[in-house]
């Protein structure tokens, strides 16, 4: 075998041990960014059915005004993401992805509060038909859209404070 | 502690990354397999034998390994058990190559009238380990259960061992002592810290290690808020009750004694990093960091004063300036170094007598201690033949470096691969530390978090005390190389570390149970 085969080979397995690594730290970057397939899965997912088997070449009027009546759909700003505005844990962000989201203060819950006024199973957010609604659980103190008390499932349009003890959530586009 | 996983928790909705696990896994076959490749088209000028033997053996255990963890702890992080396996099997090409039974290598180099170094690298027993090593891992695996499934008979999550916090505690000391016991103790290469079991020598400390973490995880994780809320301000810092403080000084200082006594110096040191460091972690306290450095240095400079203790005075000479000593030199009284290597006078006054180690006679007729080395220099002489990128593996000399195979590996990598592949190397081991300092983060349990984290901090120590020991960053003190290092032991306790983590992992990163039926406040729900 001659030596500049041998360099050539001494390299190449240089390169792959490199090639390891950066592989390896291709895995942790989609971990903390989320993959492309990852994003567009979760994007289906929260997307309701209607929308997804509605075809894209329909104009843009008769979109339009299906919208008045029906549900934004995801591309035209279904929220993505579930914001703590008030309370301890202000700044957290959730990504909604079509999976339901339970608030309260056991440790099972997807936003864990601890607050006295929140009861341990308080509310949970659910995606319907391309939208966001919200459930009191039998809560003590009650759940607030807006000010008014959710007696029933209700619709959170984007924006809309929900109140659950002292926490406020939004959600955001 | 429990908010911040939360918010991480929260951020990440964690998904099954099987499918790179696989294709890392993959990756990291090829790697090994291209190792042994390598080493046979530069040895012999073709694909080695060995390669099916080898590779094929370690293939087929990463991938049980890997359908066990696909099944079991479907939600594991991804990088542990490849990065882990990569490791693994560059260590056993290494070992395969420095093995010199197998190669050509011996008889040029004794032809050539080379001196040759008996060496004991065996890799048909390092592969023999790999296998037990994995087969824990695996059993590890099946073993442990989720934290949330206690209610099932005879259930074993990481969480039980806190049940049992001051009874492992006691273990790891009996651990320790082991090797002094007469009969089943064995010295081998200076340090006391083997024991002989049927015809296999077992090193307990690296299972000690193991035990430690969880018994500072489970007493810290207790005392901690006591720990860090009430106690003494003397000027910046504050000291904690001796109460608190009391029983994990008491463990703490039998292992240091007893590794004293053992001269296991590295032990030594990597138990107390691990003590500061869970200290740290449990109090949050930036503290006792400066008090863990403030001890530390204070130790030193006691034990250079001991006068039993006189080889640490010489230890740190070597470090600082190791070639007055290389192939043996003599420290007088009077602080000055004489050689007594094979060149000198009274060296061979000595070798006539057939003393059994000349040089070592000789430094006792002067009145000095003596200490040799060469092991260290032929170590840095290996990484200078290296340079950036390295001989290629199978074409250096490697074998010419003292326990080339299992202190000194790290060596024989920057020689054969350079500084090039050595930084990989690195970076492999800061990716599996990180991932268990990630898993940390992500536990929902105190206990947990603190023994992911102690265990992720202890592998980081150790890599660092051996690497920085053999690359004369820090005084040489005589640790494993986690995975790459040929010994049964060692293997062992890192994969069941690795196990360890990946049952952690699964559990802080798997979906909260859902309700599988809307019955407003009654719900029944799922645990799987």
């Amino acid at each position: 075998m001659s030596p500049f085969t041998l360099t050539l080979i001494k390299l190449a397995f240089l390169a792959v041990l490199w090639l390891f690594v950066i592989a390896a730290v291709g895995v942790i970057r989609a971990d903390l960014f989320g993959s492309k397939a990852a994003t567009r899965a979760a994007q289906r997912a929260a997307q309701p059915e209607p929308s997804r088997a509605r075809q894209p070449r329909q104009s843009r009027q008769s979109r339009q005004s299906r919208q008045s009546s029906e549900p934004r759909n995801a591309q035209q700003g279904a929220p993505t993401k579930l914001v703590v505005v008030q309370g301890e844990r202000a700044g957290t962000v959730i990504d909604l992805t079509g999976v339901p989201i339970t608030i309260g203060r056991a440790n099972d819950a997807t936003l864990v509060v601890t607050d006295d006024y929140a009861s341990s199973r308080h509310a949970r957010l659910y995606a319907q038909d391309g939208q966001w609604i919200v459930e009191d659980l039998g809560s003590t103190n009650g759940t607030y859209l807006g000010r008014t008390k959710v007696s029933r499932p209700m619709p959170v349009p984007p924006g809309v404070p929900v109140r659950i003890g002292k926490t406020v959530i939004e959600l955001r586009k | 502690m429990q908010s911040i996983g939360d918010q991480i928790r929260a951020r990440l909705p964690y998904q099954r990354r099987n499918a790179a696990s696989f294709a890392l896994l993959i990756f990291a076959m090829v790697l090994t397999l291209s190792a042994f490749a390598e080493v046979g088209l530069a040895r012999d000028g073709m694909i080695p034998g060995g390669l099916v033997v080898y590779g094929g053996g370690l293939a087929v255990l990463a991938f049980i390994a890997y359908f066990v963890q696909l099944r079991f702890t479907p939600y594991a992080d991804p990088l542990l058990l490849p990065l882990a396996v990569a490791l693994n099997g560059l260590g056993l090409a290494m070992i395969y190559r420095l093995d010199l039974d197998t190669s050509a290598d011996r008889k040029i180099a004794l032809a050539a009238g080379k001196e040759i170094l008996k060496d004991a690298a065996d890799a048909p027993n390092q592969l023999m380990w790999t296998f037990v090593g994995i087969g824990l891992f695996v059993a590890a695996v099946l073993i442990m259960r989720d934290t949330d499934k206690t209610d099932a008979p005879l259930s074993f999550t990481p969480k039980t061992a806190q049940r049992y916090t001051y009874l492992i505690g006691l273990s790891a000391l009996m651990l320790l002592m082991l090797p002094i016991v007469p009969g089943i103790g064995a010295e081998i290469n200076g340090a006391r810290v083997w024991i002989r079991v049927g015809g296999f020598s077992v090193q307990p400390g690296e299972f000690a290690k193991l035990l430690l973490v969880v018994f500072f995880a489970g007493y810290l994780v207790n005392k901690r808020q006591a720990m860090s809320l009430i106690g003494k301000k003397v000027g910046p810092l504050s000291l904690p009750r001796a109460r608190d403080l009391g029983p994990i000084m008491v463990i703490w200082f039998f292992c240091l004694g007893v590794l004293f006594m053992q001269k296991d110096l590295g032990t030594a040191l990597l138990f107390f990093g691990l003590f500061v460091s869970m200290l740290y972690i449990a109090t949050q306290r930036v503290s006792w960091v400066f008090i863990g450095i403030g001890l530390l240095a204070m130790g030193v400079f006691v034990a250079t004063l001991l006068p039993f203790m006189g080889h640490v005075n010489q230890r740190i000479d070597i470090w600082q300036n190791p070639k007055p000593y290389f192939d043996g030199g003599c420290l007088l009284e009077s602080g000055k170094v004489v050689p007594v290597n094979p060149n000198t006078e009274i060296y061979k006054k000595f070798d006539a007598q057939d003393a059994i180690s000349p040089g070592a006679s000789a430094c006792a007729e002067l009145g000095g201690t003596y200490a040799d080395s060469a092991q260290l220099m032929k170590g840095l002489y290996a990484l200078g033949q290296g340079g950036v990128l390295g001989t290629g593996l199978g074409q250096g000399e490697p074998w010419r470096t003292p326990l080339s195979f299992s202190d000194f590996i790290f060596d024989s990598m920057g020689e054969e691969l350079g500084l090039t592949g050595l930084m990989a190397l690195l970076l492999i081991y800061a990716l599996i530390v990180q991932r268990g300092m990630k898993t940390a983060v992500a536990a929902r349990d105190p206990f947990l978090k603190l023994f992911a984290g102690g265990v992720s901090f202890v592998l980081a120590l150790q890599v660092f005390v051996i690497v920085g020991g053999v690359t004369k960053l820090i005084p040489l003190t005589g640790l494993t190389t986690p995975f790459l290092s040929q010994g049964g032991s060692s293997l062992m306790a890192n994969w069941i570390l690795i196990a360890i983590l990946v049952r952690m992992s699964h559990d802080a990163r798997k979906p909260a149970p859902q309700a599988i039926q809307d019955e407003g406040m009654t719900q029944i729900v799922s645990t799987r």
